[in-house]
């Protein structure tokens, strides 16, 4: 069988600790992760509220998942697209999110920012590219 | 009489704030928690509407705002920064309570 490499999309849209879809997402890209494919994820809509940097949840009983997205670099999960109409429709900048980086192996192990921040219509192009997508 | 609302479905996924603002009476209260937090940020269409409203207080846990690295300074002026033990109190000071879910 070809090894044929394809381009996986993870769409996330739902805020982080209401409701399970951020933590099974992230789950998901963990388990593609050993697949060898192509990833991306994309952050839109309540999706972008799961960078937000500065979580503590020690006062309502939940795990605190958000330092994982740093972890998922060393997967080698380093397109991380969000959706700037999105931060700004929620009163967020750039600076809100947390600083995920990954070490670029093909750069002297540079390290690179994993967040791309892009227009509506960019990651419209983007999602067009893609072989897969899974909704979260 | 009073009533307490509350709100804990996004401003931004779900009409449940939408609908709240809209029934919500002068006198009665508003609590915004789990991922109702987010009507609580400045700076966004929410927020002026929450601001517009008169004669309404508004409330917002604070845990719910740490969990989700939501800082107090980025909170509405004149939204009230809340504890559990709060919450507590606000239900019971008011006739009733409605969940907007």
């Amino acid at each position: 069988m070809s090894e044929q490499i394809k381009k996986f999309m993870y769409i996330n849209r739902r805020a982080p600790y209401g409701t399970i879809y951020a933590w099974e997402s992230l789950e998901v890209v963990l388990i593609g992760a050993a697949f060898d494919q192509d990833v991306s994820l994309a952050f839109m809509d309540d999706g972008v509220y799961q960078l937000i940097k500065g979580q503590d949840t020690s006062e309502v009983d939940m795990k605190n998942f958000s330092p994982t997205y740093q972890a998922l670099g060393d997967y080698d999960v380093t397109k991380l697209f969000v959706e700037k109409e999105s931060l700004e429709e929620r009163g967020l900048t750039l600076e809100d999110l947390m600083p995920l980086t990954y070490e670029d192996e093909d750069d002297d192990w540079a390290e690179k920012a994993s967040i791309r921040l892009v227009s509506r219509a960019e990651l419209a192009d983007i999602l067009e590219q893609q072989d897969v997508i899974f909704s979260f | 009489m009073s009533t307490l609302h509350t709100v804990n479905k996004s401003p931004f996924e779900k009409s449940s704030m939408e609908s709240c603002l809209a029934y919500a009476k002068a006198g009665s209260s508003v609590l915004l928690y789990e991922d109702g937090i987010y009507g609580a940020i400045k700076g966004t269409t929410v927020a002026e509407k929450v601001t517009a409203k008169n004669g309404v207080n508004f409330y917002v846990l604070g845990p719910d705002l740490k969990a989700r690295g939501v800082s107090e300074d980025k909170v509405v002026d004149g939204i009230e920064i809340v504890d559990y033990a709060k919450f507590v109190t606000l239900a019971a000071e008011n006739d009733k309570v409605q969940a907007w879910v």
